[in-house]
């Protein structure tokens, strides 16, 4: 049910940011609902494994590049649930300071780029970190997430030919969730989006993107590629998201028995049955929920008794230091 | 001191900055190829000899590639020099160059810097319209990038330091019928050098430069408009009409100060522009001037600008429909005169 040969410890630690996300992420929508998250917002329910998985394989000074729907990949990178709630709160204390909001969510500091909501738009900046990795005699690697319908964006072709072509340490992580907002792949893309990998002369990989374990061991195999100058992979991790595409999204275009079927294989669930089949204690688990609800709850308090940008701050961080026009 | 083109300054200008500091690196099409052109206009030929294809990264043609990687890679603390082979070809990175280059500082809150140069030649020289276009208006509009427009080989060296050594995104707009010498011969273009310091040196964004001094007339021109302005003028001078010729040589940060001294002095303002009229530089500036200069104004401010129409082939059509010497003339003549 659950890939084998990931420690087990590892394993806990995957579930805990994995309900971390889904909790956040729940707590966002009743937020959103309540008018207090401002906006919109692009859910990451149902696809934990990906973000989580994928992170658990890069350290912290690996880079991210993400979409649209950024909360779970900046979650499981390690961007403080405080400043992200604050920044969709639109406090001053946001890890963007209220100037990127929830499509461009994101901290540098622990590598997480902010996000980028073109779709495909990380995909030549993402070749391009890695070119900069490579000049710099790094052996640092950037995985860079995107969805199904990115793949269809001239912006995917060209970087990752010129990822493949300069082997550069790349990994791209597409989150196949089966529909490009409402539009069904079938309508879109007439080849497997893994077999897209040889028209670059690069690996690619089909994992099941609702098995941490899977998308882990995937993801340690590309890292390690990359880290060796080899160049990048590209993994499809197929999943599913339980939520609408963005707010107010009934996600009537798809079959009940599809979003039942996939509802059934919940990533999170799953980690769950594995961990007790191994042997952990439903003590442990019930601990690890509990304190990601108490991390969320500290999180929307600090995001409510923070303060507002002054509305000057607009005219900030247009321009680099140096000159400004 | 010795006297270089623009080709050969902007080729010296990358060369120190690629010895002065390792971040710096070129990225693009056909830059760097053993027995190649050293980029569309030969500006980095030889370069890649001295630094290795490493440091000169050649690209497919990938505009989007090219651009979104330079972003990338000034994210991470590089600071590239990416060029696009002619100014058309940067519409087909217009996602990297305006949501992803000039956003990403500012949606970050400004805790992600993107320190990267990209250089476009602008100009028609007789290639049809896809490789024609003067697009610095479209730029200048893009809150994030700032703007540079090095007329002379001295400001181009100056100019692209200026550039490599910024926190921000800086697009240099080098005019093909300027390169000059070392350059790629181009039909009409001219063969001008500018005088080089030994000594290293930057030129701030923002500081225009008054070519030509006069009382008469106040033209604002760029490029190669700039040159034909200079043109102008020493034949009107013969006529005993005196035009002031200002270089704005950044149109981001733009020098309002040095227009609005010299329109203080001449009480009319010229705009010469190669882009078309319709949303140009040049409509910015004539708005900046009447709302801050117009009781500065004895006339209309006027605009002389290629036709609204894409660029044409032929000789005798491109000609035209770019502003020459004579229209110059017979403009700011009548200006002069208050005939129009």
């Amino acid at each position: 049910m659950i890939s084998p040969s990931t420690p087990p410890g590892l394993l806990l630690r995957m579930y805990r940011d994995m309900i971390r996300i889904r909790k956040f992420e729940e707590k966002v929508y009743l937020l959103f609902l309540e008018g207090k998250v401002l906006g919109t917002i692009h859910q990451y329910q149902g696809q934990e494994a990906v973000a989580v998985g994928v992170c658990s394989a890069l350290r912290r000074n690996d880079c991210i590049t993400s979409t649209h729907r950024p909360h779970g990949h900046c979650i499981a990178k390690g961007v403080p649930l405080d400043s992200m709630m604050a920044e969709l709160f639109a406090k001053s204390t946001g890890c963007c300071k209220a100037k990127g909001g929830s499509m461009h969510m994101g901290d540098i500091s622990v590598g997480a780029v902010p996000a980028i909501a073109i779709v495909a738009g990380g995909v030549t900046l993402a070749a391009g970190m890695g070119l900069a990795y490579k000049l710099q005699r790094s052996d640092r690697v950037v995985a860079c997430f995107f969805g199904d319908g990115a793949v269809n964006e001239g912006a995917f072709h060209e970087g990752a030919n010129l990822a493949a072509i300069k082997k550069l340490p790349v990994v791209f992580i597409c989150e196949n969730n089966f529909y490009a907002a409402s539009t069904p792949m079938q309508l879109t893309t007439p080849v497997g989006i893994a077999e897209r990998a040889a028209a670059y002369g690069i690996p690619g990989v089909v994992v099941d993107g609702n098995d941490v374990a899977a998308v882990y061991q995937a993801t340690v195999t590309a890292v390690a590629r990359a880290r060796r100058g080899e160049g990048p992979t590209l993994i499809e991790c197929q999943t599913y998201r339980t939520v609408g595409h963005s707010r107010g999204d009934a996600g009537t275009y798809r079959p009940k028995e599809e979003v039942e079927l996939w509802k059934q294989r919940d990533p999170i669930e799953r980690l769950r049955r594995s961990l007790i089949a191994d042997g952990a204690a439903e003590n442990e688990i019930a601990a690890i929920e509990a304190e990601a609800d108490r991390e969320i709850e500290t999180a929307v308090a600090f995001a409510e008794s923070s303060l507002p940008p002054q509305p000057e701050d607009a005219l900030l961080h247009v321009y680099g230091e140096g000159v400004t026009p | 001191m010795k006297r270089l083109s623009i080709a050969e300054a902007l080729r010296e200008a990358m060369r120190e900055e690629m010895l002065r500091d390792e971040r710096v690196f070129l990225i693009g099409e056909d830059i760097g190829i053993p027995q190649g052109f050293g980029g569309a206009f030969t500006v980095t030929l030889g370069l890649s000899d001295e630094f290795g294809h490493e440091r000169v990264v050649d690209t497919p043609i990938s505009e989007k590639a090219i651009v979104g990687a330079a972003v990338g890679a000034a994210m991470m603390g590089m600071r590239p020099i990416a060029d696009v082979q002619y100014s058309d070809f940067l519409f087909c990175a217009a996602d990297e160059i305006i949501n992803q280059a000039a956003k990403m500082t500012y949606m970050s809150g400004g805790t992600v810097k993107v320190p990267m140069v990209l250089r476009a030649p602008v100009g028609a020289t007789n290639r049809g319209a896809q490789h024609a276009q003067s697009p610095e208006g479209f730029f200048m509009h893009v809150p994030g990038w700032k703007v540079a427009v090095p007329a002379t080989a001295y400001d181009a060296k100056g100019l692209l330091k200026t550039a490599v050594r910024d926190e921000g995104p800086v697009l240099i707009f080098e005019h093909k019928r300027l390169y000059g010498k070392g350059g790629r011969k181009e039909a009409g273009g001219l063969d001008l050098t500018s005088g080089i310091p030994d000594e290293d040196y930057c030129i701030p964004f923002g500081q225009a430069v008054v070519r030509r001094e006069g009382a008469d007339l106040t033209i604002v021109a760029t490029l190669l408009m700039m040159h034909r302005s200079l043109a102008a003028a020493d034949l009107l001078a013969q006529e005993g009409i005196n035009i002031e010729v200002i270089d704005p040589r950044t149109l981001v940060p733009f020098d309002n100060e040095t227009m609005l001294a010299s329109v203080a002095k001449t009480g009319k303002l010229l705009i010469v522009e190669e882009d078309n009229l319709t949303g140009g530089w040049g409509a910015e500036v004539a708005a900046r001037v009447a709302d801050s200069g117009f009781d500065l104004l004895d006339a209309p401010i006027k605009r002389l600008a290629s036709y609204d129409v894409p660029m044409p082939f032929a000789p005798v059509l491109e000609n035209f429909v770019v502003p020459s010497v004579d229209r110059i003339i017979e403009l700011a003549r009548a200006m002069v005169k208050g005939k129009v």
